[in-house]
């Protein structure tokens, strides 16, 4: 169980970035997070990977508290973020180089087949398209086995038809272990076709607007009405939370939105 | 680890080096290089042999080619190269070894880059030829002047670009280094390193291209060995063929370190995406 308790974030210029975050995630859960850029999305996700420190409140993972990234909480990036003079095979590798050779060598091997790279395991970073590379960042991500992954919109700098094929391979690399993820995006579908749960977030200072649970079954579909239907609840949500932010913004009156 | 890719394919077409350039490309490009020199020493060479010029101050191909022969003969020519291969390698060896220590200092620890670095930029404006008098007088006119001043020569470009190049590395890789928990040791040797390596290797020769022209001035300040020594040598004795043979000297062992260098560091690189011109 992955907990979030009134949680805030003031940056060291001031800027308060976060604020009265609580949020529980059930183990096996995938819980999207949408909003405005700049509401805090990646704030609250290198929160609770550890990489930042809260400046209220706190983050546990089965009760203990996450103050310094862990094994258990894998992350994957906007970015590949892959080493450029490391093959693919040893990016995959890099965080389990603690372990026994062959174990290395199997878990790598089974990561590469499990996102399709096994026929590249000897390239060079720089060999991969824009989404093989963002395969391979989720192949590292998940070689650890974390109970947690955490994504930051891991596909919103893919066209559109790689980032269709990676939802699904991301569902597809979720059913094996099942572990709790926490997907930040800004693409509603993404969400819907993803997340059991949406928390939308709201800006200045970031918080949680609404938490969506859609009834949507799986696997999901596009054109299913219901889905349409949710977009849309979503789409009204979001644009409600922008309106909120510039009400008493002598710029931009109210009639304009 | 064997991982056999069925059909071939994709694996074969990464892991196989672009060799492009070493049998095909590389002999005619070495070709075009030699036209310009090639040119002028044969009109040269002709124009002594044609009278248009006694060739007594700028001496022709032949007779500098003939006198570099002799010097081989003779023996002395080895001794002045080893002369000043020795320099070059011992002042080379300390200004790496101290540039490299203290660019890695000040480029990861914030308080020593803003302890020592104002200092060694302040000392880098100084021509370094300017310490001459001032080594000569604290050190003696021997080896040790000579091997310090060309290590303050390979110093200052080994510094700059170690410190440089570890501030320059990105953020967002060692965000990565953080979440697989990285110890600061492991941070360096996984990920700092190899990220600064390209830019070390190239402040390595630059370094080295450095430490060949402080050699030159380092064996001006009175030796009775060495390239430089020869040089000092053929002017006083009015022997502009020595001068010259010493210059070709100069320049064969200066491209030979350097191509050493460059095919060391090649291997290391391959992985590097960079603009490749050739081809
Ligand atoms: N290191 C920092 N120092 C100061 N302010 C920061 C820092 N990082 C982020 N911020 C501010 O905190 C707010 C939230 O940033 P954050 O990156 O979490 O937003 P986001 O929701 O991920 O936006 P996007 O959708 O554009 O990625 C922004 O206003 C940003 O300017
Ligand atoms: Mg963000």
């Amino acid at each position: 169980m992955l907990t979030i308790e009134s949680l805030s974030k003031r940056y060291p210029n001031g800027h308060l970035a976060l604020t009265g975050i609580d949020l529980t995630v059930r183990p096996g859960e995938i819980l999207g997070v949408v909003g405005g850029s700049g509401c805090g999305k990646s704030t609250l996700l290198r929160i609770v990977s550890g990489l930042e420190a809260a400046t209220t409140g706190r983050v546990t993972l089965n009760g203990t508290a996450v103050t310094a990234p862990r094994e258990e909480i894998g992350f994957v990036f906007q970015e590949p973020r892959l080493m450029p003079w490391l093959s693919v095979r040893d990016n995959v590798a890099f965080g389990i180089r603690h372990l026994p050779r062959a174990e290395q060598a199997a878990r790598t091997e089974e990561a590469l087949r499990r996102v399709g790279l096994i026929d590249f395991a000897g390239a060079w970073p720089r060999q991969l398209s824009g989404g093989m590379a963002q395969r391979a960042a989720l192949a590292r991500a998940l070689v650890g086995r974390p109970s947690v992954m955490l994504l930051d919109e891991p596909f919103s700098a893919l066209d559109a038809l790689t980032r269709y094929d990676l939802q699904d391979h991301l569902l597809h690399l979720w059913s094996f272990e099942r572990p709790t993820m926490i997907l930040v995006t800004h693409d509603i579908e993404e969400a819907l076709v993803l997340c059991d749960r949406i928390v939308v977030m709201q800006p200045g200072p970031g918080r949680v607007q609404t938490i969506a649970t859609p009834p949507l079954s799986r696997p999901r579909d596009r054109a299913d009405p219901l889905f349409e239907d949710w977009k849309h609840r979503l789409l009204g949500e979001l644009s409600r939370s922008f309106r909120e932010r510039h009400s008493g913004d002598e710029a931009f009156p109210a009639a304009a939105i | 680890m064997t991982i056999i890719s069925a059909g071939g394919g994709a694996q074969d077409i990464a892991e196989r080096p672009v060799r492009r350039g070493r049998l095909t490309g590389a002999v005619p490009t070495a070709f075009v290089g030699l036209i310009v020199p090639a040119v002028l020493a044969l009109g040269w060479e002709a124009a002594v042999a044609l009278g248009w010029s006694q060739g007594r101050l700028m001496p022709p191909p032949s007779r500098i080619l003939a006198t570099l022969w002799d010097l081989a003969q003779s023996g002395d020519l080895l001794v002045h190269v080893l002369a000043t291969l020795w320099r070059v390698g011992a002042g080379f060896l300390f200004g790496v070894l101290a540039g490299t220590a203290l660019g890695a200092l000040t480029g990861y620890l914030t308080a020593a880059r803003r302890l020592l670095d104002p200092t060694f930029q302040a000392l880098r404006s100084i021509p370094s030829i300017a310490w001459v008098p001032l080594f000569i007088l604290w050190f003696g006119i021997f080896e040790t002047s000579k091997v310090i001043l060309i290590a303050v020569g390979v110093f200052f470009p080994v510094y700059l670009a170690t410190s440089g190049a570890i501030m320059g590395v990105d953020r967002k890789l060692v965000e990565v280094g953080r979440i697989f928990r990285l110890s600061g040791p492991q941070l360096v040797w996984r990920v700092l390193l190899p990220a600064t390596l390209p830019a070390y290797l190239i402040a390595l020769r630059t370094g080295l291209g450095l430490g060949w022209m402080f050699v030159v001035a380092a064996e001006f300040m009175g030796a009775s060995e060495g390239l430089g020594f020869l040089l000092v040598d053929g002017q006083m004795t009015g022997q502009p063929q020595i001068i010259l043979a010493a210059i070709v000297a100069f320049a064969v062992l200066g491209k030979l370190t350097d191509g050493l260098l460059a095919a060391a560091s090649r291997p290391l690189l391959r992985w590097q995406d960079g603009f490749r011109p050739e081809g």
